[in-house]
């Protein structure tokens, strides 16, 4: 299980940061969702990997998962949810502001040298 | 006063939410609130310095859950410094913009306070998730205000901004998962203890974390591979913002001093102080290149960025040293250059606005509505962030070339001397094209309001005052240096059972 639980989230993660590396905002947004779904698996495994574990102290249980990374990753989870909308937005507000989709707007900088 | 330490972040949080109410109200009543409340933090961080001044470590343990099991919020001398160092930075800065800057986008008064509150939080946590958590808050207000009033440029740097503070959240999380993994806590005191007696097997693992953490810190305070998004940010940001920004990349210092003091300090036995070599180079090649920015900027608000660069990499410079002389020197200098170089943000955009369409290009242009006031500001300011004597830059700067020893002599004082004397090229030449080089100035034009005057005098003000009062000041840095580098105090405060901690 370890095995392939690293496997994804190294492969998420690679994927994640080559679309976060692309000239445009919507991969670029697309990249940075991925890398947080690999730092939130990466997150919750951190506790090592236990099935069947109880999270809460119970009589009788012998066997416990740790609760602080399911916490940790819950918050994490939320952050990163927001974060995610509001670039989505940035990115839109991006699009109209500029009348592009590039992340480095070539013509903006050209407007600039010109002015100063 | 046993609730005290929680009130840096209660109060913004509060006084954030309260600006929720009627968003389309008149401006006034929210302005009066704002300036109250920024107004009562300084009131309370003075307070709270009193507090740590008497060199106890006290700590305040939320929902009552005792260390190292719940989240603690830690007052020490450096923490108490750095909430007194923002409240004032931002009072500053909100009397700046009550001129009218606040108007030009939606509930800036609101994201103001919520800023504050993510800022106060960092520095006064002592758990590390509750410092990743703290930073987030403060990112996503920053995220706004940065592009408060809209505009071309500024969504641009917006989006690269937010972009990379994104991956920089990312690795930071990756870094608190490795952490955790390896010590099995958070605390950052508890953390200590346990890094020293760690299974050398796994401090590999360890040190891999530390080092993606030092990367986010990095990238949060500017350090030279990652300082890329900064001049533009900064530069395109709104005047009021990018006067609070100053202690945005203060903050990224804070952490590397805090998490390489505390955790990774003297006691963490064979990681003990490991990333400091590390750093000194990086800081001083900081130093060399802001240096070179200076000089190449086309726009005062980007030089002054570039002049926050040069000061990024002399605080790290004394956080590499590692000493308590260094450590002192180091914390007086950022007192002086959070001041100080929000003034300059302030001032540059005063000039922009007077000088109409030359805005704040180094090109000669319109005169400024009020050449003798400004430019009297300007000389001040250009003298102390340079480091000239008699004002508080000057100081700062020998504190620190006094700390160096023998072998780092050659290095340290070559290039930072060489970047102040960059810098005074650069606010020379910018300030004799700007005042002397100007044309007929326009009597109608735009003049300095009250409010405006106010910030600008109570930041670029502070630096005569750092001077006047540098004994005192020293004196308490000097503490805060020597209570920095004996983490032993935290264990013992916080992790002891017998020390009643306020809950």
């Amino acid at each position: 299980m370890e095995a392939l639980f690293a496997t994804v989230t190294g492969f998420l993660a690679a994927s994640g940061l080559y679309l976060a590396l692309r000239g445009r905002t919507f991969p670029v947004v697309v990249g940075l969702t991925l890398l947080s779904y690999a730092v939130n698996l990466f997150l919750f495994s951190t506790g090592g990997l236990t099935t069947d574990g109880a999270a809460v102290i119970q009589d009788g249980k012998t066997h416990y998962a740790d609760p602080l990374p399911q916490a940790l990753v819950l918050t994490a989870i939320v952050i990163g949810f927001a974060m995610t909308a509001f670039s989505v937005i940035l990115a839109m507000r991006v699009r109209g502001d500029q009348g592009s989709d590039q992340v480095n707007d070539q013509r903006g900088d050209e407007a600039r040298e010109e002015k100063s | 006063m046993q609730h005290l330490i929680i009130l840096p972040i209660l109060l913004p949080l509060f006084t954030g939410l309260a600006m929720l109410i009627k968003r389309d109200a008149t401006m006034q009543p929210r302005r009066t609130i704002g300036l109250v409340s920024t107004a009562l933090l300084v009131v309370i961080s003075i307070a709270l310095v009193v507090e740590s001044s008497h060199g106890q470590i006290s700590y305040y343990a939320l929902g009552d859950w005792q260390p190292p099991f719940g989240i603690i919020l830690m007052l020490d001398r450096l923490s108490a410094l750095m909430v007194c160092l923002t409240s004032v930075l931002a009072l500053g800065s909100l009397a700046y913009a009550c001129a009218g800057d606040d108007k030009k986008g939606s509930n800036f008064h609101g994201l103001f306070q919520l800023q504050l509150m993510g800022i106060n939080g960092a520095f006064l946590t002592g758990d590390m998730f509750n410092l990743f958590v703290f930073f987030e808050i403060l990112l996503i207000a920053s995220y706004s205000l940065l592009m408060h009033g809209g505009g071309k440029d500024r969504t641009q740097a917006g989006f690269h901004y937010v972009a990379l503070n994104l991956a920089g959240s990312a690795m930071f999380l990756i870094a608190l998962g490795v952490l955790y993994g390896t010590t099995g806590t958070l605390n950052m005191a508890d953390m200590g203890q346990r890094v020293a007696e760690l299974d050398p097997e796994r401090q590999g693992l360890l040190k891999a974390g530390a080092f993606l953490l030092l990367v986010v810190f990095g990238l949060k305070s500017a350090i030279l591979p990652l300082y890329f998004w900064l001049p533009r940010a900064y530069a395109s940001a709104p005047a009021p913002v990018a006067a609070l920004f100053a202690i945005m990349t203060k903050v990224g210092i804070y952490a590397i001093l805090r998490v390489y003091t505390l955790i990774f300090g003297d006691s963490a036995g064979d990681l003990a102080n490991f990333v400091q070599p590390w750093l000194w180079w990086f800081a001083l090649a900081t130093v060399a290149l802001g240096g070179i920015g200076v000089l190449s900027a086309r726009d005062l608000r980007t030089q002054v960025a570039y002049l926050i660069l040069i000061s990024v990499g002399t605080l790290l410079v004394g956080v590499s040293m590692d000493r308590v002389a260094s450590l002192s020197a180091l914390l007086y200098y950022m007192l002086h250059t959070t001041l100080v170089s929000g003034g300059l943000f302030l001032l540059a955009d005063a000039i922009a606005d007077q000088r109409g369409k030359a805005g704040a290009r180094i090109v000669p242009g319109r005169g400024v509505t009020q050449p003798a006031l400004l430019g009297l500001a300007y000389f001040v300011g250009a003298i102390t962030v340079v480091g000239l004597p008699p004002l508080s830059g000057a100081i700062g700067k020998a504190l620190l070339l006094n700390a160096a020893q023998p072998s780092e002599q050659p290095w340290l004082w070559s290039l930072l001397l060489l970047s102040s004397l960059a810098g005074l090229v650069a606010m020379g030449r910018s300030g004799s094209t700007i005042f002397w080089k100007a044309g007929k100035p326009d009597p109608e034009g735009p003049r300095l309001k009250p409010s405006m005057l106010a910030g600008l005098i109570l930041l670029l003000g502070a630096s005569p005052l750092l001077a006047i009062f540098a004994g005192p000041i020293t004196e308490f840095t000097q503490a805060s240096a020597t209570q920095l580098l004996d983490p032993g105090a935290y264990t013992q405060a916080i992790l002891a059972p017998t020390s009643g901690g306020d809950s």
